[in-house]
């Protein structure tokens, strides 16, 4: 059984400017313990379909279709029932590190009011336990930590806080929503090596959300690819960087610089910008920006099978190989 | 640069002007979707032109008795036809009157801390450093002091003429302008599209008419509008405690407190020239509002 | 902590300097001096009674006089009631106000506050509008409009209180408090609304609900101390208002406090009393700032870091 089914999920929002579509009916299984990428441009509805899992969305935000974590339906349940879901079977960790955490409240409380909230532990308890993963997350002096407030640390050791919030009660699914984004470069590749580290020792699935196809490379076993809050490949992460089937996805696969391949001078960038979520188009949402687009994209591809456990939404048989022009 | 490379040039261009225009557009737009404003907006505009028109529609005038009628309450048959206060004067005259006095210290005082406001806080703004630390220092003070009540010491000591009400409130209200055209011209200065266009070559004063002056213009409008009913607010303050207008002249506080003291006997007397003042104080508010919501799309929702 | 109170008092001197020195000169260019009643005084009575009050000494002789006279808190003797001085007044009226005063602060805070939130948490939904569209009505009128109002109503038309006149009983304080309050509700309840609604939208909110805590403690644990924070920076310019209200209010339900000595200085050109009041009324605003920043760093750990950094 799949610890997260989520089938036909939809999100929208409504604004002054008409209804955004932001996720359009977007389908994947997360098995336990495993670590699944979720990739895409900004806008391609990432984010949204974490806080639609999480039942997070804006206030102007609705979520439709199903998301069963254990086979229970997160979509449309009570928030009573959804805060005895949160922070302790699902926990989720956020792009800025620093703004995430209260400004107002030491660390030490931000932790143990999740212990004290899903495990009824004492305060003292509590604290000794959340010591204890500060100092599984490699947070030097501990103590000294639970007493400081966010703005008095830098933003990694924030992020390493965050985590430690996250695993406190031992979560099945842990979602991360750019997690290193908003680091240094040096940190980041501490913050995903401790990824990599926990996610090995522990029993946690996560729900790795970036455009940085680098950490997905590292971290991940799969990996789903989106663009207008549609899949377009799934795949494990050793095939889809070996044979990747969507041209969105070689799109994103040349556009990073490799050292390994002779220097051309020019990033292949995918050309264009992601479609207006107002009018979603009805054909492939990204025939718009693909240098094989032909008459059948007009209609929408099925996200289907093409070899062992991957998966493409793309009308074209194989991609043809075309070197990248220079 | 070939022809074509030009004409995508220019178009840039073209659409960055559009762009500068639609913000005010866009505005407008916003606030006419506004019903509370535009209501508003409209009991203004009528409040304007009754208190000019108004008296001179009127058989009666501001200071002279109808000998016939003292505390007459509103009638048709008499023609008085918000009452009579107890010197027999006719009230809807008054009111109006009153409302003239009223809203021209509000423009007028407004536009005095206006001018001061925006002087001291551009130059403020403008040299930062230190210049700016000792002049906001200045206005710091200032701000501490009960300001109310410089403004009763000043007519007090100066008399009370129509024009030290003016200069007073005027003198001691510039202090919120100056601060925020100074924080505005400090964060404009720096903000990244001053320094894209200083890049580009813009001439100071390109940057100042593009940039700065549509920048300082919406919160300016906001502030005026919030303003004037602040204003108005603290001349009825004054005239009703009989610090303010002197008779014959009148104004709509001035009339609240003769009301105030006539309120067991004739409370037409109190209730029209207050209903007056407050419809307009409320509107004003309200204006203000809408308008701050319309120009700084920031908090939409 | 320490440390930043301390500087923060330092700050609060020259602002004191300023109101004093600026209150002196403004008495001296007063036109005519405080004893041109309607009949000339001999000049030998008006020369004692310059050298009484010192009006014969140099301007900067003067100065000094008075700015020791008012570090001791010594307001010297009313021009208008002879055999009193400032000071007694003060000590008179000041029971009076600042029960007022104070009851009308503790008011607006316990109903504007509570308000405020409650119509954040409904944003633009109905009971948001109804609540704000109210707040703004308290708002513009004005308090001199709203207690004549007042007095119709509950006094003369219903009859349940008194319009009038001063002791320290419920009734005679309720209709004057209430009007001192009205406006200052409906200011908090505003400054609440809008500083709870950005705090809901912050990310450290969106955090907590992630942390699966329940929106009751989300509200209180995490959002309530930084939504007050601006309704705690209001506090100084309320206390500024609050004195002013009071000189209407005690106007106009007759009560002897010092708003009412204020406006009767005012109108007898008693000079003393009038500036006595003014730099009283500043001193207590500084005071009241003072306060405010204080409970503001103590709550907002930032400035306490800032403190530390800058004390370290």
């Amino acid at each position: 059984m799949a610890l997260l089914e989520v089938r036909d999920l939809s999100v929208s929002f409504s604004t002054p400017d008409g209804v955004v579509h932001a996720v359009n009916g977007l389908s994947f299984d997360l098995e336990p313990g495993e670590t699944l990428g979720l990739v895409g441009e900004s806008g391609s509805g990432k984010t949204q379909t974490a806080l639609a899992l999480m039942g997070l969305l804006a206030d102007n935000g609705r979520a439709s279709g199903s998301v069963k974590f254990r086979d229970q339906e997160l979509l449309g349940m009570s928030s009573r029932e959804l805060t005895r879901v949160r922070g302790s079977k699902i926990s989720m960790i956020f792009q800025d590190p620093i703004s995430s955490l209260n400004p107002y409240l030491s660390i030490g409380d931000q932790l143990i009011e999740v212990l004290t909230h899903h495990r009824s532990l004492k305060r003292k308890a509590a604290r000794e336990r959340a010591v204890e993963m500060l100092e599984r997350v490699r947070i030097g002096d501990p103590l000294a930590r639970m007493r400081q407030f966010p703005h008095e640390l830098s933003g990694g050791m924030c992020q390493r806080i965050m985590i430690a919030m996250g695993l406190l009660c031992q979560p099945d699914l842990l979602i991360a929503d750019e997690p290193t984004t908003a680091l240094d470069v040096t940190v980041q590749s501490q913050i995903n090596a401790l990824m990599g580290e926990l996610s090995e020792k522990s029993s946690t699935a996560i729900l790795l959300i970036t455009h940085d196809l680098g950490v997905v490379a590292g971290l991940c076993d799969r990996v789903m690819v989106m663009y207008a809050g549609q899949e377009m490949e799934m795949a494990p992460v050793v095939t889809l960087f070996a044979e990747p089937a969507h041209p969105y996805t070689e799109g994103l696969l040349n556009s990073v610089p490799r050292l390994d391949r002779a220097r051309s001078g020019i990033l292949n960038a995918i050309p264009g910008n992601p479609p207006n979520l107002l009018q979603v188009p009805a054909g492939c949402p990204f025939s718009a920006r693909c240098r094989h687009a032909w008459e059948a994209c007009r209609e929408r591809p099925a996200f289907a099978e093409v070899g062992p456990d991957h998966y493409k939404r793309c009308h074209l048989e194989r991609l043809p190989e075309a070197p990248p022009e220079t | 640069m070939n022809e074509s490379e030009r004409d995508a040039f220019d178009q840039a261009l073209d659409t960055r002007v559009i762009q500068g225009r639609s913000l005010w557009v866009d505005a407008w737009h916003r606030l006419l979707k506004n019903r509370a404003a535009l209501a508003s907006l409209l009991v203004l505009v009528v409040m304007v032109a009754l208190v000019i028109i108004g008296p001179m529609m009127s058989d009666w005038d501001h200071e002279i008795p109808d000998w016939d009628n003292y505390s007459t309450p509103p009638s048709l048959e008499t023609g008085h036809l918000f009452g009579t206060d107890a010197l027999g004067r006719d009230l809807f005259v008054r009111t109006l009157i009153g409302g003239r006095i009223s809203l021209l210290v509000g423009i007028v005082a407004t536009l005095v801390s206006l001018l001061i406001g925006i002087s001291y806080g551009a130059i403020a703004g403008y040299f930062g450093g230190r210049v700016d630390n000792l002049m906001m220092r200045f206005v710091d003070g200032i701000y501490a002091m009960p300001f109310m009540f410089f403004v009763i010491v000043l007519m007090v000591i100066f008399g009370r003429n129509i024009f030290l009400i003016f200069v007073a409130i005027g003198a001691v209200n510039w202090l919120d302008m100056a601060r925020i055209v100074r924080g505005q011209t400090l964060s404009l200065k720096n903000k990244p599209f001053v320094e894209a266009a200083r890049a580009c070559g813009a001439t100071e004063m390109q940057i100042i008419r593009r940039h700065i002056v549509p920048n300082l213009l919406g919160v300016v409008i906001v502030y005026v509008t919030l303003t004037i009913p602040q204003v108005i607010l603290i001349e009825s303050f004054l005239s009703f405690l009989g610090l303010g207008v002197q008779e014959p002249l009148t104004s709509w506080g001035a009339l609240v407190n003769e009301g105030a003291q006539e309120l067991e006997t004739a409370p037409w007397s109190l209730l029209f020239p207050a209903g007056f003042l407050a419809a307009t104080l409320f509107a004003f508010n309200f204006l203000g509002d809408g308008l701050r919501d319309a120009l700084d799309p920031k908090d939409r929702v | 902590m320490l440390n930043y109170s301390l500087k923060r008092l330092a700050s609060a001197i020259p602002t004191l300097f300023l109101l004093i020195t600026f209150a002196f000169f403004l008495i001296r260019i007063a036109p005519g001096g405080p004893f041109d009643g309607e009949r000339a005084l001999p000049p030998d009575i008006e020369a004692n009674l310059a050298a009484k009050y010192h009006l014969d000494e140099p301007l900067p002789m003067q100065y000094l006089r008075y700015l020791w006279q008012i570090v001791r808190l010594d307001f010297g003797p009313s021009f208008h009631y002879l055999d009193w001085t400032v000071n007694d007044l003060i000590a008179q009226g000041a029971p009076v106000s600042f029960t007022l005063g104070g009851l009308a602060l503790l008011l607006a805070l316990a109903i504007g506050i509570p308000i405020g939130a409650w119509a954040a948490l409904r944003q633009n939904r109905p009971g948001d509008y109804a609540v704000m569209s109210i707040a703004m009505v308290g708002i513009s009128i004005p308090n001199f409009v709203v207690a004549p109002l007042l007095i119709l109503l509950f006094a003369i038309s219903l009859g349940w209180l008194p319009a009038g006149g001063w002791e320290f009983s419920p009734s005679r304080m309720v209709l004057p408090v209430i009007t001192l309050a009205l406006p200052m509700i409906a200011y908090i309840a505003r400054i609440t609304r809008g500083s709870m609604i950005e705090v809901l939208r912050s990310s450290f909110i969106r955090t907590a609900r992630a942390k699966g805590l329940p929106e009751k403690e989300i509200l209180f644990n995490h959002a309530l101390k930084p939504a007050l924070l601006p309704v705690i920076s209001y506090l100084g310019p309320a206390a500024a208002g609050i004195l002013t209200g009071s000189v209407v209010v005690e106007r106009i339900f007759t009560i002897p406090g010092i708003g009412s000595y204020f406006v009767q200085g005012a109108l007898n050109r008693d000079y003393t009393l009038v500036m006595g009041v003014v730099i009283l009324y500043g001193i207590l605003i500084i005071l009241f700032n003072y306060l405010v920043d204080l409970i503001y760093a103590w709550l907002d750990p930032r400035i306490r870091y800032d403190d530390q950094e800058a004390g370290a």
